[in-house]
């Protein structure tokens, strides 16, 4: 494959008196860079390689490409900043529909919508891109930081997602995920694993969000999910405020979450270090605990439920002494006192209809070890009758095989 | 000596008959299609031409407009098609006509001048009528802001965007996009400014993309349920799938009585529920259909979904972040303030609202209707626990 190297023909002496300005309206300097880094995007060819230099830029246009084999690079996460502040029309910062697809080492800022979306695609490499909200974790921020839906064979690794009104790193509806060795904080989740099937989510630092590490199934998507493993990571005192609007997922996800299981069957939680979330540092619920179930809402095929949850081997430390909505801190006081704290897992308590504990098949139980205790909350019935009984919960299940990237992503 | 003479003669007579039936397109050349490459002017494409105080159409270049509009920012939209000789596009019963290599769509984004004939004020109205001279339009009364092409190559649909200069005697080719501040003054002088966002040409592509993998490119307008309409061609009204036959243009076609037909939305006669399909169909179906952008979302709006929550009835947001608005569904039956779909229609920030670009103002007469069919609908989205 022929390289084309492509050199925005900007100095770093001219991006220097760019950056830290204030979101002035755009100058001369940052609309030639807009108009020819857009021009680069349209007319890129397979193995193009749009290389961005240091600078911070100021751009009022969402960017797009959709060409396969392209990489976008910047000179570091640090010293290539895209800045949308002065957004005027949108919604993103870069769309992407296309195969092949590398972008690293630079940082996107401040979109009205989403900061990097990747919207189908094959082979998917995100490398060193951070995506920050810089006024703080508002509302009204944009949802997603790094967000590939619908693609499949992705690696998003080494990168930092803050800010975001809904999740920093999200993938959803996705096939063959990596996701290691990244940074998410001040997000309402850190990072999401949604409606995907096969993600390993590893190495990563998720704190501060209002939940840590995510791994949701939705109704009514092109795919339902299933076969995540989240493992070596730390996620460390998620207690941020959440604040998603309302009838977005994460607004379901109470402030103080560690590691976060909805609906979403085959996931194994193991050798992570997960502390001080204030009300659970591990959470196994079900759709119908979001508020979000209406009968006319939902495909009759989904299943609410999760099964073969495989929580073990992770290094677990305080949480569970403040949590947040009313009926879990009523649940707490009233189990643990004012002083106590809820155990180490929170479980909704709602289960499928179909099975009882006798008949439902063992590979789709739930099974924690090495766990200070769990709470049923008996979500069900309006939290009336929780119980923190282990026994149905002492169980082994079959280990998830590893993800493996194919092809491997060239760096 | 004669005989060649009298071919002379002939030859002469044909041109001049020729001249004759290309009308009033005095001198103008024959519409050119440029098999590659970006022509810098809309000129050289020789589809529409402003001259003589009109916006005038070349010959073989017809007019034709949609049952229900596509919102942009109250712009009106002179639609054409041209093909070349000896070539027609193929009926569909669904999806944009299949259309030959050669042809070339052209739609021109115009504002009715505003009264006070301040060229930055454009009037406010869904009224087209004072808008044409002939088929083409007439320059003292509009402001012409940008034409756009998509054609048809070997290779797939390309899209083009020329913008009009302040005199309205030519259009040049704009590939990374334009913002212009106008005004809209309405019949009764209120105003309201705002930003006039001529697409980049990556944008073009957000709209226009039919399939998501395939990432082929296809017009929105020009399928039969939008097009199935009368059009007056000037020597009399027409539906306009029909004179595209008789004219050879459009082939394969059954008969107009098996055509479907989108409701126009300001047709008192129609429907409320048929009304309101057709304005989510040409306004949000390009995206939200299951081979579309937001097919991701899981919410479609074309003519076929049926209505539950594949039409966004009790259904939760996939990715809508802030732009929930604090809502819970796309769409609660009864209750338009509860449905997130009437935060995106009547919000103009990028981001919240819907479609994702296109308009920076919102169309209050398509939100009301909107709003009047969510009221119209049966049922609840009350909780299961």
């Amino acid at each position: 494959m022929r390289k084309t190297l492509i050199t925005v023909a900007l100095a770093t002496a001219l991006a220097a008196c760019s950056s830290q300005q204030a979101p002035a309206p755009q100058n001369q300097t940052d609309a030639s860079f807009e108009s020819k880094l857009q021009e680069q995007l349209l007319d890129a060819k397979p193995g193009t390689l749009i290389d961005i230099p240091a600078g911070t830029y100021h751009l009022k246009r969402g960017l797009s490409l959709r060409t396969d084999g392209v990489t976008i690079k910047g000179a570091g996460m640090d010293k290539t900043i895209l800045s949308f502040k002065g957004q005027v029309v949108g919604p993103e910062g870069l769309l992407v529909n296309a195969n092949d697809f590398t972008i690293e080492n630079l940082t996107i800022e401040d979109t009205k919508g989403d900061a990097l979306k990747i919207n189908h695609g094959r082979n998917i490499t995100i490398h060193g891109v951070r995506t920050q909200w810089t006024d703080g974790s508002k509302t009204s921020n944009g949802p997603y930081g790094i967000y590939p839906v619908k693609t499949q064979n992705v690696l998003i690794e080494d990168s930092a997602a803050i800010g975001a009104s809904d999740s920093g790193i999200y993938v959803g509806q996705s096939n063959n995920v990596i996701v290691r060795n990244n940074h998410v904080e001040r997000n309402v989740a850190g990072i999401e694993i949604e409606n995907t099937v096969n993600a390993d989510v590893y190495g990563n630092t998720a704190t501060d969000n209002s939940g840590g590490i995510l791994v949701f199934n939705m109704p009514d998507l092109l795919m339902e999910g299933s076969g995540t493993r989240v493992f070596k990571n730390q996620v460390i005192a998620n207690n941020h405020d959440n604040f998603a609007a309302n009838g977005s997922a994460v607004a379901s996800v109470p402030a103080g979450s560690g590691v976060v299981v909805n609906s979403n069957p085959k996931v194994e939680i193991f050798d992570n270090d997960i502390a001080d979330n204030k009300t659970a540092n591990i959470i196994v619920s079900s759709f119908y605990s979001t508020n979000y179930a209406s009968k006319t809402g939902v495909a009759a095929g989904y299943d609410p439920y999760p099964k073969g949850i495989f929580v073990y081997g992770n290094r677990l430390k305080g949480g569970g002494d403040s949590p947040s909505g009313l009926e879990f801190k009523t649940l707490k006081v009233a189990l643990f006192g004012i002083n106590g704290h809820f155990p180490d897992v929170l479980w909704d308590g709602y289960s499928d209809p179909k099975f009882t504990d006798k008949t439902l098949p063992p590979q789709d139980r739930i099974c924690l070890q090495d766990v200070s205790g769990v709470v049923d909350a008996d979500g069900p019935d309006g939290y009336k009758h929780p119980n923190t009984d282990m026994k149905p919960f002492q169980c082994t299940l079959d280990k998830l095989p590893a993800v493996t990237l194919n092809p491997e992503p060239k760096l | 000596m004669v005989k060649s003479a009298k071919r002379a003669t002939t030859l002469l007579a044909s041109l001049l008959l020729a001249l004759l039936l290309a009308g009033c397109q005095r001198g103008m050349p024959p519409v050119a299609f440029h098999a590659d490459g970006r022509p810098a002017k809309l000129g050289d494409w020789h589809v529409l031409e402003a001259r003589d105080g009109k916006l005038e159409l070349n010959a073989g270049v017809v007019p034709y407009s949609l049952n229900t509009h596509l919102f942009t920012d109250y712009v009106h939209k002179l639609r054409t098609i041209w093909m070349p000789k000896g070539v027609s596009a193929k009926y569909d019963p669904k999806n944009a006509f299949d259309f030959p290599v050669g042809t070339i769509i052209s739609k021109t984004f115009y504002y009715p001048r505003a009264a006070d004939g301040k060229f930055s004020d454009v009037a406010r109205t869904l009224d087209y009528s004072g808008d044409f001279a002939g088929q083409g339009l007439r320059l003292a009364s509009v402001h012409l802001v940008e034409t756009r092409l998509l054609v048809r190559r070997k290779e797939g649909w390309t899209p083009f965007v020329y913008v009009w200069n302040p005199q309205q005697t030519e259009a040049t080719l704009v590939r990374t996009g334009d913002v212009q501040a106008l005004t809209l003054v309405d019949a009764q002088g209120q105003r309201e400014d705002f930003n006039y966002v001529v697409p980049d040409e990556g944008q073009c592509v957000n709209c226009h993309e039919a399939d998501m993998i395939g990432r082929t490119i296809q017009p929105i307008g020009p399928k039969a349920r939008h097009m199935n309409r009368d059009y007056d061609y000037g020597s009399g009204r027409e539906n306009q799938l029909e004179h595209l036959v008789a004219i050879g243009y459009l082939m394969d076609m059954p008969r107009l009585a098996d055509v479907p037909k989108d409701a126009n939305w300001r047709d008192p006669s129609a429907s409320l529920d048929a009304r309101a399909r057709a304005y989510l169909d040409i306004n949000c179906a390009m995206c939200h259909n299951p081979h579309g952008e937001a097919s991701v979302t899981g919410f479609s709006l074309g003519p076929d979904v049926p209505e539950d929550h594949h039409l966004g009835i009790c259904k939760s947001p996939e990715a809508a972040g802030p732009a929930t608005g604090g809502r819970l569904f796309d769409i609660v039956p009864g209750k338009p303030d509860e449905s997130i779909l009437m935060n995106r229609i009547g919000s103009t920030r990028p981001g919240v609202m819907m479609p994702e670009i296109g308009r920076s103002t919102v169309d209050r007469e398509g939100e009301a209707l909107i709003r009047a069919w969510i009221l119209s609908l049966k049922g609840n989205c009350d909780i299961v626990h």
